[in-house]
């Protein structure tokens, strides 16, 4: 099934997979019928405010700090208003590599966001561990300790790289549901422990 | 060097020396502190400054190399080797009573092969939680990941720390102690905080709004390198550099591949040469400029931040177009570089060379000249000369201190001796100062660039090396002047194709362990400006 989202064209995007199996997902969980519509303007709000937490360790965070300049600027897609502190924020941003003494304090980062929340992780350490896999005290990937909604490659990503998974984590959110359906992952798992049946036919 | 010898057989018979890149001292454990003292004290020696301090495990001994440099004797360095035969509870005496920069070197130390020092006031771990299962570097670490997993609680008892004394006798004896006093107000920044340059943290105990002592908390970031290095081949461990100290990628890998073209007596080519000390300046002005734009926005000029970026992104783009990355470039290789220049390099460093001039006059219009900016930059976070040099403070920070202490011009690599160019001093010792030698030198940096730029000799880009790079047995040591200050890489080989050990000293180690001195004393909000103006970066630390 092909996603329609008005302001970003289905083909615009290369890896269209994971939202299309999101979308039935969804569907399959909630029902959708008259509340669309708030869920559609809640969605609008929350996708064109994104604020990030920035969780900047190492070199992605310099990266990140070219997309805030003026070249690049972030401003454009209204991410721009850069939080430190996780109440005021979106979604934590892991720019970087994790290491074992830094795994505790982001994960009670990561509670501490208010909900909706999500992850994204920006660079090869973030998402595996990069070049420091096999190290004595680095977290491979942050998907060990955090569910990561958005993987953004490169070591360190260019500033496109950022914008295109940033522009993922929009539609991601352009799709979501509030009302009459339920989209986090945990919500979903829920749903199939007491659906069992349901498991393998949707997914 | 063999009035060195002369002298030091005078003090100690028993030392032997090894003859290498740099003369090798070995002594006795129980003769150390005595000779550490008469190498820092004597006439004719006055070994001032403790460049280097490397934890070993040689198997059947454990033990530190140290490398001390003598400002009076033009620079002189040599190295001094103490081992200990005892794997159990190895014990050496510390001497951060003689150098100030021992401190946080002898608790690496302690943290990677488990080695006390004795009389150390402060004996904790430095990068790894209190909680770490055997101490990583040593040879037969067990690695398994069963011993240490993912943690998900905090460390407990933060404050404990301990100390091993020694008596008159002889005896030592672990003396519990605490960080902080019980009744200390203590304020807590970081690690997560969007002014300490990454991941640092920083316990400090304040008395009404004035600081009274910083406590640095390390290891938020650190990647073991240094273990991973030792499995690597030389050219595999060549892109680790490039994500140490991010803005001095370009210095940080010319080190690391002079380290082995030394050991390998392998001849640069000229081009080669010119191009990596180009990168290396184009480097240091981005580095300063990032710099430039972090300070003024931890003060709260936003838009600074934003001409420092704009210029920046000029520096990039002549990454980009030679290089083919913004960031971590991974340009330089052993014998050379990896590909040639793109063909725009020399129009888009002169039309950079020809802008950069006004565009400074612009950021001391609006930053340097700025009331506020002053205030709250000039007479904070006081580091005077013989500190600077006690503490090993390299690099802008160490010549805002007025201590002429540029590597470029006291060891002098690569084309460097060619070109001309000052070295920035300033006197007010203070976090202004600074920050104008960085400014400065973005001038110097031009200049050097401008000199080069149509002096590119035509030729190889790089030499021929074997497929499989093998370095003879012995250690080398190799300093360059990174972005923030001396950056040096000691190898060990055994002759195998991957090192026995690799150290990287890095400038910003030193950087951090003077936030406890600069800082104590003025206002709470003034520990981040005087962080911002020393421009440590965090991952340069933790390695």
């Amino acid at each position: 099934m092909e996603v329609k989202i008005k302001s970003m064209k289905h083909e615009d995007f290369k890896d269209n997979e994971y939202i299309d199996k999101l979308v039935e997902e969804l569907n399959a969980t909630g029902a959708n019928v008259v509340v669309g519509k708030f869920d559609q303007l809640i969605n609008w709000g929350i996708a064109n405010s994104l604020w990030p937490l920035c969780f900047g360790t190492s070199c992605c965070a310099i990266e990140f700090m070219s997309l805030g300049a003026a070249r690049y600027d972030m401003a454009r897609f209204g991410f721009e208003v850069a939080r430190n502190s996780p109440r005021q924020a979106d979604y934590i941003m892991v720019q970087g590599t994790i290491v074992h003494r830094m795994a505790p304090v982001l994960r009670r980062l990561y509670e501490q966001l208010a909900e909706p929340k999500y992850v994204i992780a920006c660079g090869g350490c973030a998402v595996s561990g990069g070049p420091f896999k096999n190290s004595y005290c680095v977290v491979p990937g942050v998907d060990q300790i955090l569910p990561v909604d958005v993987y953004i490659p490169g070591c360190p990503p260019r500033p496109e790289a950022f914008f295109y998974g940033l522009m993922q984590l929009q539609r991601k959110i352009k799709v979501q549901k509030f009302f009459g359906g339920v989209n986090r992952k945990e919500k979903i798992a829920e749903f199939f422990e007491k659906h069992p049946e349901e498991e393998g036919r949707i997914g | 060097m063999s009035e060195i010898k002369e002298i030091i057989s005078r003090i100690l018979p028993s030392a032997t020396f090894t003859e290498g890149d740099t003369l090798m001292v070995t002594v006795d454990e129980k003769d150390w502190h005595g000779f550490a003292k008469a190498l820092k004290e004597t006439k004719g020696l006055e070994f001032d400054v403790l460049s280097a301090v490397v934890g070993m495990d040689w198997k059947d001994s454990l033990g530190v190399v140290y490398y001390l440099t003598s400002t009076s004797r033009n620079w002189d360095v040599i190295s001094v080797k103490v081992a200990v035969p005892d794997r159990e509870n190895p014990m050496i005496h510390s001497v951060c009573d003689l150098w100030k920069v021992a401190n946080f070197q002898e608790r690496e130390v302690y943290d990677f092969y488990g080695i006390k020092f004795i009389n150390h006031p402060d004996m904790r771990r430095f990068f790894l939680r209190n909680d770490w299962n055997g101490h990583p570097l040593r040879k037969d670490y067990d690695a398994d990941p069963k011993l240490n997993p993912i943690p998900t609680e905090d460390e407990k008892n933060e404050d404990d720390t301990v100390s091993y004394v020694e008596d008159e006798n002889g005896n030592v004896k672990a003396v519990p102690g605490k960080v902080f006093e019980e009744d200390e107000y203590v304020v807590n920044v970081g690690p997560q905080h969007p002014s300490t340059h990454g991941v640092m943290r920083f316990r400090a105990s304040v008395d009404g709004e004035t600081v009274k002592k910083v406590d640095v908390v390390s290891g938020y970031i650190h990647r073991g390198i240094e273990k991973l290095s030792e499995g690597l081949t030389y050219p595999q461990i060549l892109h680790f550099t490039d994500r140490m100290d991010y803005m001095s990628a370009h210095q940080n890998r010319h080190c690391l591949c002079m380290c082995i073209e030394k050991a390998m007596g392998l001849e640069v080519p000229r081009r080669a040469q010119v191009i990596r000390v180009m990168m290396d300046e184009l480097m240091r002005i981005s580095s300063h400029l990032l710099s430039f734009g972090c300070t003024a926005m931890d003060l709260g000029a936003t838009t600074a931040f934003f001409y420092g970026f704009r210029e920046r992104e000029m520096i990039l783009d002549i990454f980009e177009k030679t290089c083919g990355a913004r960031m971590s470039m991974n340009y330089n290789v052993i014998g050379g570089v990896i590909a040639d220049l793109h063909p725009d390099f020399v129009k888009d460093v002169k039309e950079f060379i020809r802008i950069m001039p006004s565009r400074l006059k612009e950021y001391h219009k609006v930053f340097s000249g700025n009331l506020i900016a002053k205030n709250r930059l000039k007479k904070v976070g006081h580091l005077s000369k013989e500190d600077a040099i006690n503490y090993a403070i390299t690099g802008p920070s160490g010549r805002g201190s007025n201590w002429s202490c540029d590597c470029r011009k006291k060891h002098p690599y690569s084309v460097y001796p060619e070109v001309e160019f000052e070295e920035v001093l300033e006197s007010g010792c203070d976090s202004y100062s600074r920050y104008m030698v960085r400014m400065k030198e973005i001038e110097q940096s031009c200049r050097i660039l401008e000199q080069l730029v149509d002096r590119i000799p035509e030729g190889d880009i790089r030499a021929q090396v074997p497929k499989v790079i093998k370095l003879p047995v012995g250690c080398w040591y190799q300093q360059v002047e990174a972005s923030r200050g001396t950056f040096g890489v000691y190898i060990e080989s055994t002759g195998e194709k991957n090192p026995y050990r690799v150290h990287f000293q890095s400038p910003c180690f030193n950087l951090v362990g003077v936030m406890d001195l600069t800082c104590s004393g003025y206002m709470i909000a003034d520990l981040i400006t005087i962080g911002a103006a020393l421009d440590f970066v965090i991952p340069d630390i933790d390695r």
